[in-house]
Parts: structure tokens; C-alpha cells; sequence
């Protein structure tokens, strides 16, 4: 799918309801230098979700849809959870894989489109939950990784089952007494990112959702290295505000207690040797880009 | 055991699927008329007195027709829109499949998830999907025979669906105008179309023009 596709048949154009042509006219597809600032003034890459009011997960997933370097050009692999929710209101191409089996389509997708389309570059981005990533899935995620696809995978942490009622995780932190694990659990939380280092991704990050800025520029980081380079892994912490006891509005306090110093969501970035080169080639380009654009405006001027 | 007939609802909340009544898909250059398989001559005719006699036909365009992804869409949505003309029936698009409910326009477009709502709302007692991925067509017209008494007819793409009232299969802009010519045939022989008088519904980013 290119940008050109994304028109209405002249024909039939004038029976569409209003959201359709604002998303042909106004969609940010296409757009350099699009990002999160977008969201709220431009037409966004999801109408709706259907999440719960004040969910952090609907926050990232606006971080990230408005954070795709060409969303036109991406197609994300989704697995059960409250993420696969969102998944028919987003404008980009997906794929709902079955539990767990996510990183696994994924590769393969990976590999298929990049045969089908050898001239374009062509994103895959896995958006799953933490029960997917970690517990039911670890197998097909860390398998991938070993193998080096080429493709970002991007873990929602709300440390815990939330969709079915509050099951523990292998993400839930030490000693958390959930709805349905009463006892508490018993031993740590995984430390994915660590094992995502170790087990071969190039850009590993992880963070809570409450500064869009850090958001944008992890994923772009991790979809740019996974484009180049090899396997990419990001961690949001997006809390189940339900399953923990919060508030609607108070999903964005728990993720600056998160991540405040102490916390178990402190901001860690992990980049091997040869991303941190390409990502600061592409810093070094965008900021040659920046000074010509603004040399051009002061000269016209 | 007689054979299981697919006719206009309501048939139940839940009616069965008619796949597993016996009802079978027809063989190129077949459609199927209820679920008894027929030469795809008869079903034109068929269709096109049923929308004739209809007092609010309505075509569904869907998501395959409506999206500029490939020369050919262009030509089904101009061939829909004559046919709707030459009838006239009432354009109503499916132009994608999230359950939107409650903000969904009812009158204005309509959605594989609750189908009912439009058709209740607008008194649509004959309706035809054509550009509708199957396994949402059949999703819709399973619900609209459950609930609603609304004649359904499917022009699919592919082996057509046995859970329409009639149901053509392998659409293309010739099979489109064939119907189209069905129509103009009948009203030749003096068929008057039937339908309530109706102003399409016109749309631009701003809003409801019409």
C-alpha cells in the first residue's frame, strides 16, 4: 500500500461519511516530519478505541501510530489482548496472529515482503501484550531475536492478564496480589530487556508512556535500527488502571511514580555499537536537513 | 427432508448458518435464489424485479469498491453508481468494518457488526452487497436475515455466500452491468419501479451536504 491508494473512488466519494475524506485529506501519511505533535490537529492514524476511558494503553498506542516513519508502508502483527481491541480502528495495515505466535508471523511477514517488495522498504511491527511477549510467547519472541529479524517488537506492559480479569504475569512485579492470583506472586519480573540484549536485539528500550518526546524517539530509533540492522525490542509500561485500583485520570501518575527514580520503569536504553553508528548518521543528516531548510528560509527571507 | 430455503428473516436471534442446512454455492455461471442453485440469467431477472417491487432498494458498497486501491475498483464504483441510478436505489457504504456503535449514522452508512440498524432505520426491504469482504458479508447478512425482514442479495467476488437470499458469484463490471440491464429491461416491459421517493445522501469532509 502506497499513499496514492489511500483515495476514494471518484464514483462513490460523495456517499462517505465526513471521516473518511478528512482521513484522505488530512492524514498525516506521507508527511515528513510527522510525529506526536500532530495528534489532536491532524487527522489521526485511529478514530476511536476501545479501550477503557483513560487507559495508558490507548496513549501509546496515539504515541506510536503518530510516531511510524511511514505508517503507509507498515503493517503491525497484533496478538490477543487488549491491544488486539484497537486493532480494526487503526488505519494501517494488521494482522490479529494467535496467541503468543506473534513474533513468529511476523518473521515471516518480514521475509514475504521484502521478496514481494524489494524496492520498498517495507515495516513490520509486533504490538503485544505482555502475556503474549513473555509468557505464552517468549519462545517464538526470543527465537526471532536469535535469528536476527529484522522487524521491532513493541511489548505493552501492564504487568499482569488484564482482559480476563487479572491473572498474574510473567511481567507482574514481586509479591503484586492480583483479582485472580490472590497468594501474590512469587518471584521477580522478568527482566525482558536484559534477555532482549542478550539474546541479540540492537535497540532495547524501556519506558512508560507519560512523555510522548521519549516515546517518538525510541520508536523511530528501534524501527529505523530494525530496518537496517537487525531485531529491535521496546517496553511500555501502560498500567491496567482497573486491575490496579486507579482512577481513570490517574493512569499518568502511576507512570511518572514508575518511572521516578527508583522506580521499576526508570528509562533504559540499550544500543549495540553498530546502531548507535547508524543512529547517529541519520541524527547527523536530519540535523544537515534542519540548518539547509533554515539557511533557505533566511535567504528567502 | 425438504430443502432448507434461504428467504427474508426474521428467522430467529440466531439463525443457523444456511451452509449447514444443505444450502450449497452455486458453480461458475450459476448463482443461487434462495438456496436452490440457478443458470446466473435467471438470477438477473430475479434480482432485478425483486428491487423493482422493492419500495426501498439499496445497494451496500463496501470497502473493496470504495477505496481507489486498483484500476478495477474504479470501474465497479461507476457501474454501482449507474446501477443505482438506473433503479433508483439508495447508496448506503459499508466503508469499513469497526463496530462504531453509538456514534454510527444509521441512515448514512452501515457496518458488518449491527446491519440491523440500518435497515430498521431506513425501512430497507431489498438490499444487494457487492465490494464486501466475505467474511464480513457474511457476518452481516447472517445478522439482517436474523433480525430484520429485509430480502438480501450478495454480488461476491469469489464462490458467493449462502447465507443471502440470492447470491451471484465471481462480480465483475460485466456481471454489474448485466444486472443493470436486467433492470432497464423490465422497466422497458413496463415494470415501474416501486421505491418511496429519495434524495441520495451527499457527504464531504464538512458534513452531510444533502
Amino acid at each position: 500500500m502506497n499513499k496514492d491508494k489511500i483515495t476514494l473512488c471518484e464514483d462513490l466519494a460523495d456517499i462517505m461519511p465526513p471521516e473518511y475524506h478528512e482521513l484522505v485529506e488530512t492524514a498525516t501519511y506521507g508527511k515528513e516530519g510527522r510525529g506526536w505533535k500532530d495528534i489532536g490537529s491532524s487527522k489521526e492514524l485511529i478514530e476511536q478505541h476501545s479501550l477503557c476511558a483513560g487507559c495508558p494503553e490507548s496513549i501509546a498506542f496515539r504515541y506510536i501510530l503518530a510516531s511510524l516513519p511511514a505508517p503507509e508502508n507498515t503493517v503491525f502483527v497484533g496478538s490477543t489482548g487488549c491491544t488486539s481491541l484497537v486493532f480494526p480502528h487503526v488505519a494501517v495495515q494488521n494482522i490479529h496472529s494467535l496467541f503468543g505466535n506473534q513474533n513468529a508471523i511476523a518473521s515471516g511477514l518480514k521475509r514475504t515482503l521484502k521478496r514481494r517488495f524489494p524496492d520498498v522498504e517495507k515495516d513490520v511491527v509486533v504490538l503485544a501484550g505482555d502475556g503474549a511477549t513473555v509468557d505464552i510467547g517468549l519462545d517464538m519472541t526470543m527465537q526471532s531475536w536469535f535469528r536476527q529479524e529484522k522487524f521491532t517488537t513493541i511489548c505493552f506492559d501492564n504487568e499482569l492478564y488484564a482482559n480476563t480479569g487479572g491473572q498474574e504475569s510473567g511481567l507482574m512485579q514481586k509479591g503484586f496480589v492480583a483479582k485472580m492470583a490472590p497468594a501474590g506472586k512469587n518471584f521477580d519480573k522478568v527482566r525482558l530487556p536484559e534477555i532482549a540484549r542478550e539474546a541479540g536485539c540492537h535497540y532495547v528500550a524501556m519506558l512508560t508512556v507519560s512523555k510522548p518526546n521519549r516515546v517518538e524517539k525510541a520508536i523511530r530509533n528501534a524501527i529505523m535500527v530494525a530496518r537496517e540492522i537487525g531485531p529491535t525490542y521496546i517496553q511500555l509500561y501502560t498500567p491496567c488502571i482497573l486491575e490496579i485500583g486507579k482512577q481513570s485520570m490517574e493512569g499518568l501518575d502511576e507512570m511518572k511514580d514508575a518511572e521516578s527514580i527508583g522506580g521499576r520503569f526508570v528509562m533504559k536504553e540499550y544500543i549495540s555499537d553498530q546502531a548507535q553508528e547508524l543512529l547517529d548518521t541519520i541524527a547527523a543528516e536530519e540535523k544537515a536537513k534542519k540548518k539547509a531548510a533554515k539557511e533557505k528560509k533566511t535567504v528567502s527571507a | 427432508m425438504s430443502q432448507y430455503q434461504v428467504k427474508a428473516g426474521p428467522e430467529a436471534f440466531l439463525p443457523p448458518a444456511a451452509a449447514s442446512m444443505g444450502v450449497i454455492l452455486p458453480n461458475p455461471g450459476e448463482c443461487h435464489i434462495e438456496g436452490r442453485i440457478a443458470p446466473e440469467e435467471e438470477g438477473y431477472e430475479y434480482a432485478a424485479r425483486k428491487f423493482l417491487e422493492a419500495k426501498v432498494p439499496t445497494i451496500f458498497p463496501g470497502p473493496l469498491v470504495l477505496w481507489n486501491w486498483n484500476e478495477n475498483a474504479t470501474k465497479k464504483a461507476k457501474a454501482i453508481r449507474a446501477l443505482a441510478d438506473a433503479l433508483p436505489a439508495r447508496l448506503i457504504p459499508m466503508a469499513d468494518y469497526r463496530p462504531k456503535y453509538p456514534k454510527i449514522d444509521a441512515e448514512a452508512e452501515i457496518n458488518p457488526n449491527h446491519p440491523n440498524l440500518t435497515i430498521w432505520h431506513n425501512k430497507i426491504d431489498v438490499c444487494i452487497f457487492v465490494g464486501v469482504h466475505c467474511h464480513q458479508a457474511n457476518l452481516a447478512l447472517k445478522i439482517i436475515r436474523g433480525g430484520t425482514d429485509c430480502f438480501t442479495m450478495a454480488m461476491c467476488a469469489q464462490a458467493g455466500h449462502e447465507d443471502a437470499c440470492l447470491s451471484f458469484r465471481d462480480a465483475t463490471v460485466e456481471k454489474i452491468e448485466k444486472l443493470m440491464a436486467a433492470v432497464n429491461k423490465l422497466k422497458k416491459e413496463g415494470v415501474k419501479s416501486q421505491a418511496v421517493p429519495f434524495k441520495q445522501i451527499k457527504m464531504t469532509s464538512s458534513g452531510r451536504v444533502a
